[in-house]
């Protein structure tokens, strides 16, 4: 879980660095996205690099489900018989919504896929097509109910990574003492704020016209 | 007359010429330790080791031994004897083996080992346990218990309790209960919690090595003797309500003590007298069941719900003052608008040498007589007086913390005391930095048991007694951290050495459910099982249990007289007759039943009631634990009448309706002089 | 006060369970929550009514046989043992709801108390120092660093009660098997089986059919010793270098 999780954080922040491409310009936006599938070469072939990553993503997420469908089941049958009345204490809202929220997460992966990699739909009516990344990217978010479902995404991956992460180094062992906890739940925030923040500020700057064609 | 060790008998053997019991009692044979060492006191317990037969370990794990209690003497006991390849059934009441009530002792473990050079030894220890004792310890067993303290320090550490240690990674050593070297090892305030936990934890892996079968959830409610030997119980699943025969070479009982005749007493709620009330019904001597210890700082009483009191650290009269209103009408003021000029510290006023650190036993007196006097502090209870009026009292004195928070600052107190004052704080609602403490003596221990040789084996072949349950090593007082040492003494070193010697002869006859004897053991439980449901009065056992305790606590508690405990016995037998005919316990036999489990322990706690009156009227002298009023100093003061009681008071069961037998053991020492204690 | 009780009846593990709802009156708020519940008990046997079973012993917050949960909270309001929990804590008329620990590796014996074995098993399977008696070296001939030896004794403390348990919403035993793994790891004594004792008492942890730990904390807010979660970090740093090692 907490392995799979780390590939994860880290494709995320490679690519929200892409993202954030966006506040440089139409070209130098286009001209990164064409760079990621040409990197490499001649080494690698076209795409390669993308292909590894991608397998890379694919194996850490049956990994990543699959221990959680392990976790939930057992979480399942070690109380079968539920509390009546049964209060949280401690614990935060995002550690009791990582099933579901990281089910939203996965739901909104694919749409997320369709919408840009493997659809490429362009939602938006005076849209310009598909074939500029830069423009796709900004004729989606012009549509206020499109940014809307990425910021609820972004929103539902803070949460998933504020807890993720601060879990994740308590699987990892590295939380012995109550500094090191203290640090790993600072960590969770940071993460979560960053990555998460990062990339709603890209619809979040469309809207607003910071960003535009 | 010259001893082996050159030493010369110091003590006569005693007469007794007062006779408080007559009619109560009849007198036996004198009592003779069968197996007492002799030689150099020093070289006893080694030449024993030796001279006890050894059991071949292919014959071991055809041996089973039954052991009933997993508390330090039991837990201890069935891990070691487990390891040793015995095959050991261990049982207990509780739902594991890990919530034994040693478990509660806070301060710690004495050992010999003289870490600190401060002229420590395993004679000092001796010394000042038989000291301590009042001279009614068989001292034998006590340098016994003194010589093999230092290897249960070995042993625990090896087992990963985590003593305290100083900055080196050495372990730290504190100095406790008034003796003047520091010989306790300890764990903070939780010593007894981390030593049960290595027991068990030694014994749970003694489980999973399969030597060691574990019943828990289940109660001893028979002891099964074929042939005159101890061959087995009869115990209870208290989850199913199955009465289950279980069959062994050897019995021990490890079941603890029996303070909660009292009722209220700093014991668990589940500590019983049964096992070892079941074995002295059977044969078994109880031996001096009058010694009781009771500890002066308690939390008191706060109503007639209270089911059980809580002992705070004694270190607390290191710096609290202890004192009481000089007027009556003062005491339901708020202490702190009570001027100093009247206020009693009444303790440094009489005893101005020791003040606020007199020995437990005069500090809890002490209290008892000012509250007698109405000058008792905190809510009033309700209580029956000497001629049977219910009147309300107040139980409980100050301790005072003003002066230490004046002089050492209120952090310096908190460092020292925190937990203890938190202990208090959640269990009265009142801040103890603000307004002064109150405290009230409760039974804490009990020194009497069963009647066990220098074995621990009793007078019945094949029942061994550790811990607690055995009357051996403390006389007639305690000291201070010494219960666990005794416990663990008992069940890691002491039992292994010397079961083998009974053991060598085994295996016995080849017995089962259907001897004759095994199955009248069981029919017998089976039908007070079903007396208890059958009876169908009106008063409910924790009733019964209460009356008991009043009665008790009344006249056989700090302070005894002979008027009081005649009159003491007279209640007990009424109150017995109206047990038996007007009890009411619910529910079913086959099934988790607790008031069932209840109504079976008082029914013992009663019987055992009544033979502690009768031991505590024998013994017309007052001596640690005991203190009988007819036997003190103009200073009001304990009294030893060493040339009439100097003798172990072994009580054999009379029978039903018969009078109980008294053997006396006479306490002879050669390697120490007895001496008349002062505190002024 | 005067207050009204919600408590889960059970006959037996097998027999269903419901809630029942009893009213209490004249309770003293110095009384301890057990305290309470015996006065309900004399009642209901006054009346003819079984009384309603649960576990205790020490009554002091030090053995562990007490636990219930209380309002949907493991020992109730306060950080404590149940025994430990007064009635101060409560007000006049208010409704108490008092369920059994429920995990289905503890299964319920009867009404409030419940089969806590497992732990019993879990510490079989590995939770000691293999030291026969009498094969001890001298005490002190192994010194152990102070701070180690502190924080030995700080997850030691732990009294095997359950409420960890029964607060974790995945019904994981981590904190537990944790601070035993902390306790033995932290002692120079307890290195020659630190791999095979993690290994062996997860594994029977699994077994029993308690939840695996998604770090969540409700166990260490419920704990009455107050372990702190990072014995879990170390459980899993120390399952982590016994793989390593070939377990």
């Amino acid at each position: 879980m907490a392995v799979s999780g780390l590939v994860f954080l880290g494709y995320l922040v490679l690519h929200m660095y892409g993202n954030l491409k966006v506040f440089a310009g139409h070209d130098s936006f286009n001209e990164y996205a064409h760079h990621l599938r040409v990197f490499g070469e001649p080494m690698l072939p076209e795409n390669g690099l993308l292909w590894i990553v991608r397998v890379l993503l694919i194996v850490a997420l049956v990994t990543h489900v699959y221990a959680a469908v392990v976790l939930t089941a057992r979480a399942r049958n070690a109380r079968t018989s539920k509390y009546v009345v049964k209060k949280n204490l401690a614990s935060s809202l995002s550690s009791r919504t990582m099933r579901w929220g990281g089910l939203t997460i996965l739901v909104f992966a694919i749409w997320h896929l369709l919408h840009f990699t493997v659809g490429k739909v362009n939602p938006n009516p005076d849209g310009t097509g598909t074939a500029d990344p830069y423009n796709l990217l900004v004729e989606s978010f012009e549509l206020w109910w499109m940014s809307i479902i990425y910021l609820l995404a972004m929103f539902a991956l803070g949460m998933h990574l504020h807890h993720g992460t601060w879990s994740a180094m308590q699987t990892l062992g590295l939380t012995g003492t109550a500094r090191a906890r203290a640090r790993a739940k600072t960590a969770g925030w940071v993460v979560a704020i960053v990555i998460a923040g990062g990339f709603a500020l890209v619809p979040l700057s469309v809207l607003t016209g910071i960003v535009s064609k | 007359m010259a001893f082996l060790d050159g030493t010369t008998q110091v003590t006569k053997p005693p007469v007794q010429v007062s006779d408080d019991a007559r009619g109560y009692y009849t007198l036996g044979e004198p009592l003779v330790d069968p197996v007492a060492p002799t030689g150099p006191i020093k070289d006893r317990w080694t030449n024993r080791k030796f001279e006890n037969r050894l059991v071949n370990p292919a014959n071991r794990r055809k041996m089973s031994i039954i052991i009933v209690g997993t508390g330090l003497a039991g837990g201890a006991a069935a891990a070691t004897l487990g390891e040793a390849g015995y095959h050991v059934k261990s049982f207990c009441y509780q739902d594991s083996p890990r919530r034994a009530h040693s478990i509660a002792a806070q301060g710690g473990i004495n050992a010999a080992k003289n870490y600190k050079e401060d002229g420590d030894s395993t004679h000092r220890l001796f010394y000042d346990t038989v000291k301590g004792g009042d001279y009614r310890a068989r001292e034998s067993n006590v340098y016994r218990l003194a010589e093999v303290s230092a290897n249960i320090i070995d042993q625990c550490v090896a087992q990963g309790v985590p003593f305290a240690r100083e900055y080196g990674g050495l372990l730290d050593n504190r100095s406790f209960g008034g003796v003047q070297v520091s010989r306790t090892f300890y764990a903070r305030g939780q010593t007894g919690q981390q030593l049960l936990i290595g027991a068990y934890q030694a014994m749970e892996r003694q489980v999973a090595a399969g030597t060691v079968e574990q019943f828990t959830r289940h109660e001893m409610l028979e002891l099964v003797l074929v042939d005159g030997k101890a061959r087995g119980i009869v115990a209870r699943d208290l989850v199913t309500g199955k009465v289950e025969t279980h069959l062994a070479d050897a019995v021990v009982l490890a079941s603890g003590g029996y303070g909660n005749v009292f009722f209220l007493s700093t014991n668990a709620m589940g500590s019983n007298v049964t096992a070892t009330w079941r074995a002295h019904r059977k044969g078994a001597y109880m031996a001096n069941p009058c010694y009781t210890q009771i500890h002066p700082t308690c939390i008191p009483v706060s109503g007639d719900h209270q089911s059980k009191l809580t002992l705070m650290s004694e270190s607390l009269r290191n710096d609290g003052r202890i004192w009481v209103p000089k007027k009556v009408e003062d005491c339901d003021k708020d202490p702190r608008d009570i001027p100093e000029e009247d206020r009693d510290y009444y303790l440094e006023r009489i005893y101005p040498a020791f003040g606020n650190l007199v020995p437990r036993d005069i500090a809890s007196r002490a209290a008892k007589y000012m509250c007698d006097e109405g000058r008792g502090v905190g809510p009033a209870v309700k209580e029956v007086d000497k001629d049977g009026n219910e009147v309300m009292v107040r139980r409980g004195v100050y301790l005072d913390f003003a002066d230490a928070i004046g002089r050492l600052g209120e952090d310096a107190v908190r460092e020292k005391y925190d937990n203890l004052f938190d202990m208090y704080e959640r269990i009265t609602g009142e801040n103890p930095y603000q307004v002064p403490m109150r405290i009230y003596p409760a039974v804490h221990y009990v020194m009497g048991g069963l009647w066990v040789d220098y074995h621990l084996q009793s007078n019945i072949p094949g029942l061994f007694v550790a811990g607690e349950a055995n009357f051996s090593d403390h006389g007639a007082n305690r000291l201070g951290a010494s219960a666990l040492m005794q416990g663990l003494a008992d069940g890691y070193f002491v039992l292994p050495n010397t079961i083998r010697d009974y053991l060598a002869d085994a295996p016995f006859e080849k017995i089962d459910d259907s001897h004759p004897e095994v199955q009248a053991a069981r029919q017998d439980v089976e039908g007070r099982i079903a007396k208890f449901l059958s009876i169908n009065g009106t008063r409910s056992a924790d009733s019964y249990h209460k009356a008991l305790g009043n009665i008790m606590w009344e006249y056989c508690g700090m302070e005894r007289t002979e008027a009081g405990l005649r009159k003491a016995i007279d209640m007990i037998r009424e109150l017995k007759a109206d047990f038996w005919t007007n009890l009411k316990v619910l529910g079913t036999a086959d099934s988790l039943n607790q008031s069932l489990e209840k109504a079976g322990r008082v029914a013992d706690f009663i019987e055992l009631g009544e033979l502690m009156c009768i031991d505590a009227l024998n013994r017309r002298e007052s001596c640690g634990g005991h203190f009988r009023a007819e036997s003190q100093t103009e200073d009001g003061e304990a009294l030893r009448q060493d040339e009439e009681f100097a003798y172990v008071a072994a009580w054999e069961w009379g029978g039903e309706g018969g009078q109980p037998v008294l053997h006396k053991e006479d306490l002879i020492y050669t390697a120490i002089e007895m001496k008349q204690r002062s505190y002024k | 006060m005067n207050l009204t009780l919600k408590i889960w009846r059970q006959p037996d593990t097998s027999a269903p369970g419901a809630m029942h709802t009893y009213q209490v009156e004249g309770i003293s708020p110095d009384m301890s929550f057990l305290e309470m519940l015996d006065t309900l008990n004399e009642q209901l046997n006054e009346k003819g009514e079984e009384p309603v079973a649960f576990d205790s012993d020490c009554r002091e917050g030090i053995c562990g046989m007490c636990g219930m949960m209380i309002n949907g909270q493991a020992h109730g309001p306060e950080v404590t043992t149940t025994c430990q929990l007064h009635m101060r804590s409560f007000k006049d008329g208010d409704t108490i709801t008092v369920e059994p620990w429920r995990a289905d590796a503890f299964p319920v014996v009867k009404d409030l108390v419940v089969d806590r074995g497992a732990f019993d098993r879990i510490i079989q399977s590995g939770g000691f120092i293999s030291a026969n008696t009498g094969s001890a070296p001298e005490a002190n001939s192994v010194p152990a660093p102070r701070d180690k030896a502190m924080r030995a004794f700080n997850v030691a403390t732990c009294i095997g009660c359950g409420a960890c348990v029964a607060a974790c919403p995945n019904g994981s035993a981590s904190l537990f098997v944790g601070a035993k793994i902390t306790h033995l790891g932290e002692l120079p004594q307890g290195q020659p089986e630190r791999d095979s004792r993690v290994v062996g008492m997860v594994g029977q942890h699994d077994h029993e059919g308690f939840g695996g730990c998604t770090n969540i904390g409700e166990c260490t807010a419920a704990c009455p010793k107050e372990i702190p979660l990072d014995v879990i970090s170390q459980l899993n740093k120390d399952l982590r270098t016994a793989m390593k090692h070939g377990h």
